[in-house]
């Protein structure tokens, strides 16, 4: 077991520095202590224990890469650090001092920066505003006014930008508009500016997402470059290859735990696998129930919007059940909504049943009865200041619930009260608003309004996000009374437990495109893991 | 880039209206007419720049009309019934409007109303306040405040001409409201585009979580936002009421708050927020004003006058729109993966 060290103590990793040191990759320079001390991190939200007794240490000039799967608690820990969520048990030390981060203004004072995982930056304003926003290089002399009227010294920032900009590897001038960049240009603007504020932290969280190749390769420079410079950097990332060209040490999380630490010389993709999957995950529930060989739902050549790889070629059977497994950001849901035509694929065909579906809008989804149960109930699934009638029902006016475009109101009362009596919905009456309704009781009425319109594909996303066991198991069920109606289901799902307990089979994506088929007997997180990592871009 | 572009529309906007109205009639472009444009333009665009300020934040003001009503009204009653001084008068006027816009900022940043709920409000109360302060009755300046109403009458270079000007300068000398337009404008442009100010307004109206981010305290941005558009209104009521030499407090600056929106709108001030321009905004007024003037001078029936205001805005707009689109669609297809693109074309 010399792949597993947890650290309990304070003398543990910086052991293990030293060690490192003597490897001949890091010059990295221990003797001031730590730059970021943090023991015993935990950190509750309403119901979920999103970190538990973390340790975490970082050396001047070090790049600590933090691992984990989707859910591990990597994003919340970076986010305490940064100051955009307040830890709730713990000691964090910043230079030996004992701080409460607290306040981004707070984290940028003490010189920790975090690159965000989603932009933030204002599309309107150029690359020069954005990287000094909020800290604006002021014109000096203002004819003696210079306290009241505060100007931007355009010249200054753009050739300060420049010099940024040169660091980062992005070919622009410094006065272009950020909306005219690539995604990926917008990613190096994001790091320009945390580079801007002469961090002794940078925090990248995984900052090589949206990044090409050679974008990917003049990061780990800069990378390189901040080391050099004795910053320090934490470094999270889902592509394992990455991980090992960059770090100096990983720490690695488990459910908002630290499962064990590896130093330089340690890290390779097997021991990080390793610590990042558990032994024993049970299957809690198993589907059974007979597949068909009909193709319900067959996807040719087909390239995801906004996540564009290689072409994807699928087939769901009736009465299957393929989960599409994969690591937060690999472009599944982007996949899902791609077929049910919120977004316009960049290529592709679909069938169903045999005959090719033109789908420009979710309406012509819908009439090919392929449905979609969104990953964000609140926000795609559900009118929630609507009432339980008219959310069951909602999708079914325009063909089937109305005549000459005028509700037929007992129709639809009749098919939601159908609907609630098979899915067992537990309210006090069909005219409560959907809101005063449990996370469960919400995802069955979001089922309900599917199930009333005879689906013959459905597409699930995440399905039991947020609602407690007992509904998890119902909607299981649910899912299984339907494979044996015949229906197609492709369901997306980040919860390993969950992939490996209901899927008739699992397919594995990376990055806008599939890496992998699992049958029953290949199932292992292990094997999932290394799917989902099997990056085509890099490492 | 995007900005001069859209400045260029609009201004070829601005003078296909013009051509065609001077050739349907050439009296529009007759010195007293263009006076009469410049002047309204002049007093209309001051309105406009303080609520492009409020539409940068993703806000509105809906209470300009009515804050043109009361301060219209009670400067002229403050002055002329009731005797107070010039100077006190202008001092209190500044003071009640900047207070008014501060309410709205308060209400909007702390209680957390919709601007569009507040604006309403300030609406109905000050049009109210006005009319029971002096009782609805017309208020007016009668043949004094001569010095005064030189903001609103006297023509540069005319005016300041030692000796008598000639003819061609008596002609076209530019009306003072339109000076004061461009003053103001001056100014605002460069707060809006050189100043710190500016900065956050721009970046707090397009995401406000990164301005957020970087620290920026965005309440008191938008606080501000609103008192300049307050001020602005202010200022634009006691030069109406100069203007007209008469307040009716029931009827003065009716709509104006349309008219004001209409201007930003046209000149290419997204009401989604994150978009100013002040070159923009008055060459948008100058478009309201002309076209309106046009209606008339066209012979067109002066009830259609509103139909055809209401469809020249949303041609522009729609176009705007479409414009933006093909060029969102250009950049995704750009930023996207190479090889992806490749197959694309291959497929």
């Amino acid at each position: 077991m010399s792949d597993q060290r947890i650290a309990t103590d304070g003398s543990t990793p910086q052991t293990k520095d030293e060690e490192s040191a003597a490897g001949e990759r890091v010059q990295t320079d221990v003797s001031n202590g730590f730059v970021i001390e943090a023991r015993g991190i935990s950190k509750v939200f309403p119901g979920v224990q999103a970190l538990r007794d973390v340790d975490l240490t970082l050396s001047r000039g070090e790049v600590l890469a933090v691992v984990g799967e989707n859910g591990a608690g990597k994003s919340t820990l970076m986010k305490i650090l940064a100051g955009v969520e307040m830890e709730s048990e713990g000691v964090i030390k910043v230079d030996g001092q004992q701080v409460r981060i607290g306040s981004v203004d707070k984290a940028l004072d003490l010189g920790i920066a975090l690159v965000h995982q989603e932009l933030n930056l204002c599309p309107n304003l150029s690359i020069a505003d954005n990287v000094f926003l909020g800290r604006e290089k002021l014109v000096k002399s203002v004819g003696g006014l210079e306290k009241v009227v505060r100007l931007v010294d355009k010249e200054t920032s753009e050739a300060e930008t420049a010099d940024l900009l040169k660091k980062v590897g992005l070919e622009t001038r410094p006065d272009t508009l950020v909306r005219d960049l690539t995604i990926g240009s917008q990613q190096l603007v994001e790091i320009a500016k945390a580079l801007s504020i002469n961090a002794k932290v940078v925090i990248f969280d995984e900052p090589t997402s949206s990044l090409s190749g050679p974008e990917t390769e003049r990061l780990f420079a800069v990378i390189k470059d901040l080391k050099d410079h004795g910053v320090s950097v934490v470094y999270i990332s889902h592509r394992l290859g990455e991980v090992k060209h960059v770090a100096d040490r990983v720490l690695v999380l488990r459910d908002g735990e630290v499962t064990g630490q590896l130093s330089a010389e340690e890290i390779t993709k097997e021991a990080m696998i390793h610590l990042m999957v558990g032994r024993d995950i049970e299957k809690f529930y198993s589907i059974k129930h007979k597949i068909s060989d009909k193709v319900r739902l067959e996807v040719r050549d087909f390239i995801v919007p906004k996540q564009p790889g290689k072409p994807i070629n699928l087939k769901v059977h009736a009465g299957e059940i393929l989960v599409l497994a994969g690591l937060v950001g690999a472009g599944r849901t982007e996949f899902a909504q791609a077929l049910y035509g919120i977004d316009q694929p960049w290529a592709g065909r679909i069938f169903i049943d045999g005959r090719e579906v033109k789908v420009n809008d979710p309406i012509d989804a819908i009439r090919a009865g392929m449905l979609l149960v969104p990953e964000d109930r609140k926000l795609h699934g559900l009118v929630t200041e609507m009432d339980v009638v008219n959310n069951i029902t909602l999708a079914g006016f325009k063909d089937r619930l109305s005549k000459y475009g005028i509700v037929d109101a007992r129709q639809a009362r009749e098919v939601a009260s159908r609907m609630i009596k098979e899915l067992d919905v537990r309210l006090h009456s069909m005219d409560q608003i959907v809101q005063t309704l449990s996370g469960g009781n919400q995802q069955k009425v979001v089922l309900g309004k599917w199930l009333s319109m005879d689906p013959k594909v459905l597409l699930l996303d995440e399905p039991t996000r947020g609602i407690d066991v007992v509904a998890k198991e119902e909607v299981y069920k649910l899912m299984e009374r339907l494979a044996e109606e015949k229906v197609a289901m492709l369901v997306i799902s980040s919860e390993m437990q969950e992939v490996l307990s209901i899927a008739d089979r699992i397919v594995v994506m990376c990055e806008g495109t599939v890496t992998g088929e699992l049958l029953p007997d290949q199932y292992s997180e292990e094997n999932v893991i290394k799917l989902a990592t099997e990056t085509t871009r890099h490492g | 880039m995007g900005n001069m572009k859209r400045i260029a529309g609009i201004s070829i906007l601005l003078l296909v209206i013009v051509t065609i109205t001077a050739i349907i009639d050439i009296r529009f472009l007759s010195p007293f007419n263009v006076r009469n444009v410049l002047r309204w333009t002049g007093l209309f665009g001051i309105l406009s720049l303080g609520a492009a300020f409020v539409i940068v934040t993703g806000g509105i003001d809906l209470s300009i009309g009515s804050v043109v009503a009361m301060i219209g009204t009670f400067s002229a009653y403050l002055m002329a019934r009731q005797g107070v001084s010039v100077a006190l008068t202008l001092f209190l006027m500044l003071l009640l409007s900047l207070a008014l816009g501060l309410a709205h900022g308060l209400l909007i940043t702390k209680v957390r109303v919709q601007p569009f709920v507040v604006t309403l409000c300030g609406l109905f109360i000050y049009r109210g306040m006005a009319r029971f302060v002096v009782g609805d009755m017309t208020q007016g300046y009668g043949t004094g405040f001569l010095g005064l109403k030189n903001l609103v009458k006297s023509r540069f270079p005319q005016t300041f001409w030692p000796g008598t000007p000639p003819e061609f300068i008596v002609n076209w000398s530019i009306p003072m409201p339109f000076m004061i337009l461009l003053i103001l404008a001056i100014i605002l442009a460069i707060v809006l585009n050189k100043s710190v100010y500016g900065r956050h307004l721009l970046a707090l109206g397009a995401n406000e979580r990164a301005a957020r981010y970087s620290g920026i305290h965005t309440h008191r941005v938008i606080i501000i936002a609103y008192m300049i558009s307050a001020s602005f209104a202010g200022l634009g009521g006691l030069l109406f009421s100069l203007d007209l030499n008469t307040v009716q407090p029931s009827a003065s600056g009716q709509m104006y708050e349309l008219y004001a929106i209409a201007g930003c709108v046209v000149g290419g001030i997204s009401l989604r927020g994150g978009e100013g321009n002040i070159t923009g905004v008055i060459i948008g007024t100058a478009i309201v004003r002309v076209l309106y003037n046009s209606i008339n001078i066209a012979g067109i029936a002066t009830q259609l006058e509103f139909a055809v205001l209401g469809m020249v805005i949303l041609i522009g707009v729609s176009v705007d729109e479409i414009v933006k689109m093909i060029a969102e669609k250009r950049r995704i297809m750009e930023s996207a993966d190479p090889e992806a693109l490749q197959r694309k074309a291959t497929a």
